[in-house]
């Protein structure tokens, strides 16, 4: 079977590759190009761990073939920090331990970042709307949503 | 398996109709990809239609709107002028999926997935929406209700796209709405759907109406009784009992784990009810 061949920008990089006509662009970011922020959980577009930013929009790259990235524009969860720095996100995501296990902390934090970007100020019930596409069976929620009020307001103040 | 991206409809179409084997159309694919994860479709072609030009488009036209059928849902909730003329077949495009999904699914795969419950599609059919239909050498312009047959089949044949969903100018004193049920309060299949839509007179009475129910019967169901009960009305109560006994008795639905035959049809009636309150106020009904 003929590969397709792509040319896509990841995290502001030009980046080529082939895949399969078939395949997901998350087996491409994690199989191919190693980049393994992005989990997945379901693939099948209902756990959000696989949260990428397409063009703007968030996206479950399971949801995406590979093939569809031509042209396009992606933001991983690799692209999220600037180089040791954390994103004001990762760092109250720290703070609150608004993570146990991990597994769907990238998702968490493309989601709000994509939720930020759009409502810099969101109120707690457009934060839990926001976030209903990612599921944690660890955390609750609650210091999920503490955290990303609490980065809202320093993004806010910066 | 093959993936091409061509960039225009009359190739798209050619290449549906040409294939020897299994084609898809891929638009948001959130139905399609979950599809060949599990193993329910293996395409031997996948046609892209998102490069074809003005596809990812909503148009206002002279007409109304022209919703292009590569026009993720998200789009619908972002365009004030679509939300503002029809804020019942947006809510309705705005319930399905998460955030992730909205940025992908289309109101025209939607209607293609031919789920009894698909959410969009009572919105549609109450709001008299078209679907412009593109085929080898033909183009055909269908009403929204003649696409889905039963559950997971369409009208469509073979190399036939939906090219944009049209919906028609808001008229002076009208409104649309809609409403579904289910069991948690996001991200769920309807167990029951209504959508609606009402023009009234001067004396704001009903002049015109078209209900459509979702999630009782093989297809959603447009209910023209209910359209006979509400005109001539200013929504009395009686009115109001009437319809919700119509919209009950126009449920054929099924009993499954997500609710009883008589469970639907008694929230067929309680929202049909809701929904047509609602659509009468946004007509400035009072």
């Amino acid at each position: 079977m003929a590969g397709v061949a792509v040319s896509t920008t990841i995290n502001g990089d030009n980046v080529e590759y082939l895949c399969q006509p078939d395949e997901t662009l998350l087996d491409v970011l994690r199989d191919r190009l190693g980049l393994t922020g992005a989990k997945e959980g379901c693939g099948t577009g209902d756990c959000g761990a696989c949260s990428i930013i397409l063009d703007d929009r968030l996206v479950c790259s399971c949801l995406v073939l590979g093939a569809e990235a031509e042209g396009r524009r992606i933001e991983t969860i690799e692209g999220m920090a600037h180089g040791d720095k954390l994103h004001p996100l990762q760092q109250k995501f720290l703070e609150h331990a608004a993570l146990q296990c991990g597994i769907c902390t990238p998702g968490f934090l493309m989601a709000a970042k994509d939720l930020l970007a759009k409502n810099p100020d969101p109120t707690e019930e457009e934060i839990r709307f926001g976030l209903a596409g990612n599921l944690c069976r660890c955390t609750g929620y609650d210091k999920i949503v503490r955290a990303v009020q609490d980065a809202a307001s320093v993004m806010k103040g910066a | 398996m093959r993936y091409i991206r061509p960039l225009s409809i009359e190739d798209a179409a050619g290449l549906l109709a040409g294939s020897a084997g299994t084609a898809a159309i891929l638009a948001g694919g959130s139905d399609l990809l979950v599809r060949m994860k599990g193993g329910f479709i293996e395409p031997d072609l996948i046609v892209d239609i998102k490069a074809i030009d003005g596809l990812g488009e909503i148009r206002e036209t002279a007409e109304g709107f022209s919703i292009g059928a590569a026009v993720p849902c998200a789009m619908l909730g972002e365009s004030k002028a679509l939300k503002k003329a029809w804020p019942g077949v947006v809510e309705a495009a705005k319930l399905i999926g998460s955030k992730q999904v909205q940025g992908r699914c289309t109101i025209v795969g939607n209607l293609c997935n031919a789920s009894p419950a698909a959410d969009s599609v009572p919105a549609l059919v109450a709001a008299g929406a078209k679907a412009v239909v593109v085929g080898p050498g033909a183009r055909r312009t269908i009403a929204v209700e003649a696409v889905p047959t039963g559950p997971g089949k369409t009208s469509l044949t073979k190399g036939e796209i939906i090219e944009a969903i049209l919906l028609d100018k808001r008229l002076p004193r009208s409104g649309d709405a809609y409403l579904r049920f289910i069991p948690r309060t996001e991200m769920d299949i309807a167990v029951v759907s209504v959508g609606v839509n009402l023009m009234l007179d001067e004396q704001g009475r009903v002049k015109f109406a078209r209900l459509a129910l979702g999630a009782v019967a093989p297809t959603v169901i447009l209910v023209e009784e209910a359209a006979e009960v509400l005109i001539g009305s200013k929504l009395d109560e009686a009115t109001l009992e009437r319809l919700a006994k119509v919209c009950s008795g126009a449920c054929r639905p099924i009993d499954d784990k997500r609710g009883t035959i008589e469970f639907r049809r008694k929230v067929a009636g309680v929202l049909a009810k809701r929904a047509v309150t609602t659509a009468y106020a946004r007509a400035g009904g009072k």
